[in-house]
């Protein structure tokens, strides 16, 4: 380990280990930084797996894959804040992802976007009070041809409009 | 493998080929139709019907026509394909069986329609024909050949030499030279040297890209390994977005399937060329598509672009002599090989060579995607072979280039579709996004929304851009919200010019365009919305505010 770690830093890097070695998700992810063959420049697909496994990346997560990589802990942070698809916090039971591409939006995914904000109270990036719903806007999926689109728990919706929106929500809970 | 392996499995796949053949489109856009349940039921149906000797059904790739999905084609049937429309899982049985004759109630498409014939398909010429996780469907229809042909018959600068001879630029919205850039990195000394597939396509309402790397997954492979021996690189990555995660499984199935045939990995066709492509996930930074951007995140870290030069061309990954192009531009790049340079230059205008592939989306009745010859005037894209806006509205304008172009308004549809006309215009080609507006569309709220666009994704690396969207996003919501004054308005126009001249990367520089060109075109729209200027020229007689206050 690096000697110009603190004390109480060495202490919680151990902490961390330690509870690594009990879960079996760690033991995973592991062998997916092994494919990577540790290197530093897989940090984001390492991410991707860690957040696949784990549902968000958490301070000592973070911290676990920098010193499984030797990463500075400040680097890996940096990579996990700068991109948008990764999530620091816990996420609902259930995601719903506005796509607001240009051709969703010229039809009329801010109202599809707006009637789930009034009606749940959140806002895009939030999560209902009972940890139900995570309401996420997507920059463009993709999908202009179906425009717009909306994607329910990783299922691209064709089409979409205020009332089906909410219709399957509504089913959610 | 050789050459006769290939022809073997080409021959094995053609004579295995059943008398009709069902395409069922596997796209993203089909897919969230239940296209994968369409796929099914028809298998089945074929079963109980007793028709496995003569019909296969067949996973396809995008075949365009994505506003009326799901699609299945039929081939074999009679002279010309016929296109079934809308189609649902429980229109199965009745599809099959008006295969021994007969109707079926589901919508017919006409192949005749300007949407289909005036199109020109290069890059997307398998797209919809082949199974893209099957790589003897690739090979059977010549897949492959043209990077033999490049490996045993070509020299690496005459690969160059034909690549600059067929005049392809840059498909991912710049323009550069193809030629070019491969010839800077043949030339650049090192031993070491990368190939990049810039597949991060964030330009919202562009989807040209990912069709492609889902439908023909091999075409970019091939593109990318002729490439790779061109400039003399062994490593390749392919830089695809997170939100593709069908384009991702597929390309990876595609590496899998190509190395153990020995057409990657170590002594391609037992020649002493070798090349490596490994698939790298973005995790959705727009900014990633700049190209020293993507180079950091291809190296794992934060994608915060760097100043030019040195070019990617000289020193990029790692340091290294790196050849980056966008995903359509490696796409052209066997039919280049196979047919040459020359038959390439033939197509298209004078400095913009060749076919393009646009993602028609927006206000309009065809959506989908269509690949045009160079050159063609917008009308007949958006008049004949979108059918103009829907609900018998009007068109009002075409955007084009993303948050990095301009709206075309209506009456400027007449202009040809080529790198330096849409400049001209104030708007960029892009990567291929062609979003239509009717008079409905706000325009106004148009250039909000991209300005928030580019707020959110500035990678906040040089102040110009970081501040400056910020402050051009909140003066846009002051004019909409019916705040602000004619010098307001002066002052936004005093920011665009200055975020356009002094920002680091291509976001910055190109961010205020959609306002420039809104204000160019529809600058009416921004003045009904001003308020008189208390402190204004014409207010109270004078000029001067502290005379105004003391009176």
């Amino acid at each position: 380990m690096n000697p110009s770690v603190s004390k109480p830093q060495k202490k919680r890097i151990q902490a961390v280990l330690a509870h690594a070695s009990g879960d079996k998700r760690f033991r995973i992810l592991e062998v997916h930084m092994k494919k990577h063959q540790f290197r530093q420049d897989a940090l984001i697909e390492i991410l991707h797996k860690a957040q696949e496994l784990f549902g968000y990346l958490e301070d000592d997560l973070l911290l676990y894959v920098s010193v499984k990589l030797k990463l500075p802990p400040s680097r890996v942070y940096g990579v996990a804040t700068f991109y948008h698809l990764f999530q620091l916090k816990p996420q609902g039971e259930h995601t719903c992802v506005v796509c607001k591409g240009t051709a969703c939006y010229v039809k009329g995914a801010d109202k599809i976007l707006s009637a789930i904000t009034d009606l749940y109270k959140i806002s895009p990036g939030e999560t209902t009070k009972d940890n139900k719903i995570s309401l996420l806007a997507a920059r463009c999926i993709g999908a202009c041809g179906i425009a717009p689109a909306v994607v329910y728990d990783g299922q691209v919706a064709a089409k979409q409009t205020p009332e089906t929106t909410l219709e399957r929500i509504k089913n959610w809970i | 493998m050789q050459l006769d392996d290939l022809n073997a499995i080409a021959e094995k796949q053609n004579s295995s080929r059943k008398k009709i053949i069902l395409r069922t489109c596997m796209s993203a856009g089909c897919m969230s139709s239940q296209a994968d349940v369409i796929k099914k039921n028809l298998e089945a149906e074929v079963k109980t019907q007793g028709l496995e000797a003569d019909v296969e059904v067949r996973r396809v790739g995008c075949m365009g026509f994505c506003g009326q999905g799901p699609l299945v084609g039929v081939d074999g049937l009679s002279a010309k394909e016929k296109l079934f429309e809308f189609v649902k899982p429980e229109n199965a049985a009745a599809i099959i069986s008006s295969l021994k004759g007969g109707d079926c109630d589901v919508q017919v498409g006409n192949p005749d329609h300007p949407f289909f014939a005036k199109q020109m398909k290069i890059v997307r010429a398998n797209g919809g024909v082949v199974d893209p996780e099957r790589i003897e469907d690739y090979i059977a229809i010549g897949g492959y050949t043209a990077l033999h042909q490049a490996l045993t018959e070509l020299p690496p600068p005459q690969v160059v030499e034909e690549v600059t001879k067929s005049g392809l630029r840059g498909r991912g919205g710049a323009g550069f030279p193809t030629g070019l850039k491969w010839g800077t990195v043949a030339k650049s000394p090192g031993a070491k040297k990368y190939i990049v597939c810039n597949g991060d396509e964030g330009d919202p309402g562009a989807f040209m890209d990912r069709s492609v790397l889902e439908s023909d997954p091999h075409l970019v492979l091939e593109g990318m390994a002729i490439a790779a021996y061109a400039v003399g690189a062994d490593q390749g990555y392919l830089y695809v977005r997170a939100e593709y995660p069908l384009a991702i499984s597929r390309l990876q199935i595609a590496i899998k399937q190509a190395k153990q045939l020995g057409l990657l990995g170590a002594g391609v066709f037992e020649t002493p060329f070798n090349f490596n492509v490994d698939i790298r996930i973005g995790a959705g930074a727009f900014v990633c598509g700049e190209e020293t951007a993507l180079m950091a995140s291809v190296e794992g870290k934060r994608g915060t672009p760097r100043p030019r030069p040195p070019f990617p061309a000289e020193s990029g990954l790692w340091g290294c002599p790196t050849l980056i192009n966008n995903v359509e531009t490696f796409a052209n790049i066997s039919a280049i090989i196979k047919r040459g340079g020359a038959w390439y230059a033939s197509i298209g205008t004078e400095k913009s060579k060749g076919t393009k592939v646009f993602a028609l989306t927006g206000k309009i009745k065809n959506n989908g995607l269509i690949e045009v010859p160079m050159g063609i005037p917008l009308r007949q894209i958006v008049m004949e072979m979108g059918g103009g806006a829907p609900d018998g509205r009007q068109v009002k304008s075409v955007q084009t280039g993303g948050p990095s172009g301009g709206c075309i308004p209506a009456d400027y549809l007449d202009t040809p579709v080529d790198y330096e006309s849409l400049t001209k215009l104030g708007s960029i080609m892009g990567s291929g996004g062609m979003v239509v507006m009717d008079d409905s569309t706000n325009m106004v709220e148009i250039a909000k929304f991209y300005m928030e666009f580019c707020m959110e994704e500035s990678c906040g690396k040089c102040i110009p851009c970081r501040a400056g969207t910020v402050q051009m996003l909140n003066l846009l919501e002051k004019i909409t919200q019916r705040k602000a004054t004619a010098r307001d308005l002066a002052k936004l126009e005093e920011l665009c010019d200055l975020v356009k001249n002094t920002s680091l990367c291509g976001l910055g520089q190109t961010a205020p365009n959609p306002v420039i060109s809104t204000l160019k075109f529809f600058r009416a729209e921004y003045e009904t919305l001003l308020q008189p200027d208390p402190f204004g020229p014409h207010a109270n007689g004078t000029t001067n505010p502290i005379e105004l206050v003391t009176k």
